[in-house]
């Protein structure tokens, strides 16, 4: 069933109670039309966005199918606005046929000005469906204004590539961290390349060699340098390495981590020629000779091998890119899940700053 | 324990400490072996799952595929069938470049199931992937074929030393029916066991790999609500339908040698069963879950001759009228001898003879060319133990009813008694609904990729035992051979109805059939 807009209703000049009255009666009038239209009731999603980029934000949410949340509320942020304008839209996936279900998803615009910030909480707050979780997101910064919507969020979602210092990124997500569940697309970006590692060393025989890495090397893009961080962070937490800082060496990162004995060199190298944000590659070695390599390639990833007796190996893992719509549609479900080894990493990350 | 060829080498292994948060845990480089390659179930299941495993990013480092069938045609010929079928089948439109990537990996080999060059062959293609991996690779043999080739294949896998492979593991996944008899079933287990370990064997059930199918525990056991009624105090009788709109279609060759009991109530009714009936495990491991699934079965009596006129009803469809067409009856479809006495409509009422659920009657019934298509569980409370409100007017205070819906429309409801707006105190039933789709994001895989993924991991929880096999066809076996030898003629439904009257004569006291 093709996605299609079924009732939309709008008002200048209105209330969070006129909203959210609306919303409930759009919602009936659905239902009465056809009982087989029901309300989605999984996730509610606040965004808080500039005026100017909400289309563009809007579109990046339309392209996440069906994780997007069941109801969302978009507010647009114009500083010189002096009403409060707003908009509800009732989506549902098509006509249902008998026997079908089609789930109705709330898309709630309310466009508002500076004077309206002071009370933002009690606006946006009638909007949410009460008992929900909800996943709180301002892709263009505004850190007082999520620290004021975090008390309606149980999670909040960030990008760490997204600020120009990877550095700040990361102060700032491990102060979210204390506040709120935090889903950070930076660490996302990571999950196939952590997938792959973790299954590398996963056969019994393969797992001691863990303890015996001499080197790894990240490639990322040039201003993802936090999505690199972190799935160096994550091997380090994991395998509890004490890491040093990283040196700047124009287009890499470089430094040391040691474990029991064993030292690690690590580079974080950037990769000018990665066309889209996150990682490049990794490359792991062990102080026995092994060596594995994984790089983006079509179809999946491409994985070299070089065993101790020094035979090489070439293969493709298939695997389909998610590409930045699927990242952030990852993104929205994991709202709803609880990650135990982002914070680890995220604090070992920090810490090779 | 670390495994080397199969067999505990005393050393503890170490965790791999980097899987821990991952929500697909790693599955060991496997080369997955499918006797029937190109046969339908391939075709349409096998195939399409392992592409979306890909698509996924889900399958193994290292994953080969090698498709074993008796006609000639080359490799290149097979991939191109492999390609068709997923484009055809697959639950997404598979992306070239993953599609080709997982291709380049597909093998084939041609030849009849009982020639030991067909295993020569096999042979010489595994001991190549693992040259060219530098490593060994775990191998899991499908065995997708007419059931009567299991005990050949088995026994060729054997003869060839392919069942057992020095450091690394060996599966054999075998579809159903695990035998269409408690001897035949004991017969394949006794081949099976005699050259495979349990632990390398994964009989599949399909139904086990549903989502909504382990929800129910996940329904039963994290949710402290329902167990303090779950038991014959509170539960006057359990009732589940496997119900569908179809006939037949062109499957009247397996069918009418099958049959509704076995095709449905032996292996899918009998785990439905088992989880609404089953103990809470000591943990979710294989082992634990199957133990008290077994139990369950254990617990069911096996009928004798004399009881089984009165605790089961078979039946066969007649002409009728579905979806608004006339459609035939079961011996005017194609491929059906026109004296076939076949059911395609079962109800068998049982008993678990057990402290929890003893007097509970439990109704299962499946059937073809049914009114609807519905797979649901209806646990019926008793009624309240006395009623303060006058029933004059009202539908009448009816008991709780809690349905937990398989098909179409995957959810749960609960029947509850609730008072009609007005200045009487008049009570009628209300549904409250979960419905499974509205609250999570996530599509929900096929069972097969749930299930292929599993049985490459030698996660054995989703899959049945030997004694579990063997128990359910210890409760059928007396109930098909009854049937096969009565002299009563085998009533009569029409097609698109609620089955057979003679199903009513099953039910206890005031029970009723759900309305399919």
């Amino acid at each position: 069933m093709a996605e299609r807009s079924d009732a939309v209703w709008g008002e200048q000049g209105t209330t969070p109670d006129a909203i959210e009255a609306a919303l409930r009666r759009l919602l009936v009038e659905r239902h009465a039309e056809n009982a087989n239209y029901v309300p989605a009731r999984v996730l509610n999603m606040i965004v808080f966005v500039d005026h100017e980029w909400s289309g563009e934000i809007a579109n990046r949410l339309r392209g996440v199918g069906r994780y997007h949340a069941s109801r969302l509320v978009v507010l647009a942020y114009e500083p010189r606005r002096q009403r409060l304008d707003a908009r509800v839209m009732i989506a549902s996936e098509g006509d249902p046929e008998a026997g079908e279900l089609a789930l109705l998803r709330e898309t709630v615009v309310v466009e508002l000005g500076e004077h309206h910030l002071d009370d933002l909480l009690t606006i946006a707050d009638p909007l949410v469906v009460t008992d929900l979780p909800t996943l709180l997101w301002s892709p263009h910064g505004h850190h007082d204004i999520v620290q004021e919507l975090l008390a309606l969020a149980q999670a909040v979602l960030v990008d760490s590539v997204d600020e120009p210092l990877a550095q700040d990124a990361l102060e700032r997500a491990c102060a979210l961290t204390k506040e709120a569940y935090v889903v950070d697309l930076a660490w996302l970006r990571s999950t196939p390349w952590r997938e792959r590692v973790a299954a590398a060393f996963d056969p019994p025989a393969l797992r001691r060699e863990l303890r015996e890495l001499s080197s790894v090397t990240v490639r990322h893009h040039p201003a993802s340098t936090a999505a690199a961080l972190l799935l160096l962070g994550w091997l380090a937490s994991r395998l509890g390495w004490q890491s040093g800082e990283l040196a700047d060496r124009g287009d890499a990162l470089v430094g040391r981590a040691h474990t029991e004995g064993q030292e690690i060199a690590v580079r974080l190298q950037a990769a000018p020629e990665l066309q889209v944000p996150g990682l490049e590659g990794v490359t792991l070695e062990t102080a026995s000779g092994r060596c594995l390599r994984l790089d983006r390639g079509p179809g999946g990833m491409r994985a070299r091998s070089l065993d101790r007796d020094g035979a090489e190996h070439e293969w493709t893992i298939p695997g389909a890119s998610r590409g930045e719509t699927g990242v952030l549609g990852e993104g929205i479900r994991q709202a709803l899940l609880r990650d135990p080894t982002y914070v680890p990493a995220l604090k070992a990350a920090w810490a090779m700053l | 324990m670390a495994v080397l060829a199969g067999r505990p080498t005393g050393q503890p292994e170490p965790e791999n400490p980097l899987t821990a948060g991952l929500e697909r845990l790693p599955v060991a480089p496997t080369t997955l072996v499918i006797f029937g390659g190109t046969g339908d179930l391939a075709k349409r299941k096998l195939l399409p799952a392992i592409y979306n495993l890909a698509h996924e990013g889900a399958l193994p480092e290292r994953f080969h595929l090698i498709g074993v069938s008796r006609r000639e045609k080359t490799h290149d010929e097979y991939r191109s069938e492999c390609e068709q079928a997923i484009r055809r089948f697959s639950r997404r439109p598979p992306k070239d470049d993953v599609l080709h990537a997982l291709l380049e990996n597909v093998k084939y080999v041609p030849g009849s199931f009982d020639d030991d060059a067909v295993y020569a062959e096999l042979t010489k293609l595994l001991d190549s992937f693992e040259q060219e991996a530098g490593e060994r690779l775990n191998r899991a043999f499908y065995l997708s074929t007419a059931p009567s080739f299991f005990p050949v294949i088995v026994e060729e896998l054997g003869r060839s030393k392919l069942a057992h492979h020095e450091g690394a593991e060996v599966r054999a996944i075998i579809e159903k029916p695990f035998g269409t008899t408690l001897e035949e079933a004991r017969e394949l287990n006794r081949c099976v066991l005699g050259i495979f370990e349990e632990s390398q064997v994964f009989r599949i059930d399909h139904y086990l790999g549903k989502e909504t199918v382990q929800n129910m525990m996940a329904f039963r056991f994290a949710n402290g609500m329902f167990e303090p009624l779950w038991n014959r105090n509170y539960i006057d009788s359990v009732q589940i339908t496997a119900a569908e709109d179809i006939g037949i279609g062109s499957r009247a060759d397996y069918y009418d040698s099958s049959g509704a009991l076995r095709d449905l109530i032996q292996n899918h009714m009998l785990q439905l069963l088992c989880h609404v009936a089953m103990e809470p495990p000591v943990n979710f491991t294989a082992e634990e879950v199957r133990n008290e699934k077994v139990k369950v079965l254990q617990a069911i009596r096996e009928p004798t001759a004399a009881d089984i006129p009165a605790m089961s009803v078979h039946a066969q469809y007649g002409p009728g009228h579905s979806g608004g067409e006339d459609v035939v009856g079961y011996l005017e479809e194609a491929g059906v001898p026109e004296d076939s006495t076949t059911e395609t409509y079962a109800a068998l009422r049982l008993e678990v003879d057990n402290w929890r659920w003893a007097g509970v009657p439990f109704y299962l019934r499946t059937g073809k060319r049914l009114a609807r298509k519905v797979t649901e569980i209806a646990v019926t409370l008793k009624p309240v133990p006395h009623l303060a409100f006058s029933q004059d007017g009202s539908l009448g205070v009816q008991p709780n009813q809690l349905v937990l819906a398989l098909q179409p429309n995957e959810g749960v409801a609960l029947r509850l008694g609730a008072k009609i707006p007005g200045t009487r105190m008049i009570i009628r039933p209300v549904n409250m609904e979960f419905l499974y789709g509205t609250a999570f994001l996530s599509q929900s895989p096929e069972a097969y990729e749930r299930l292929i993924t599993d049985a490459m991991r030698g996660d054995a929880t989703l899959f049945t035992r030997n004694d579990e096999v063997e128990a359910q066809w210890r409760i059928c076996d007396p109930i098909v051979k009854a049937w096969s030898q009565s002299a009563q003629p085998l009533p009569q439904y029409p097609a698109g109805s609620q089955g057979p009257k003679e199903a009513e004569l099953l039910l206890r006291g005031d029970d009723h059939w759900r309305a399919i």
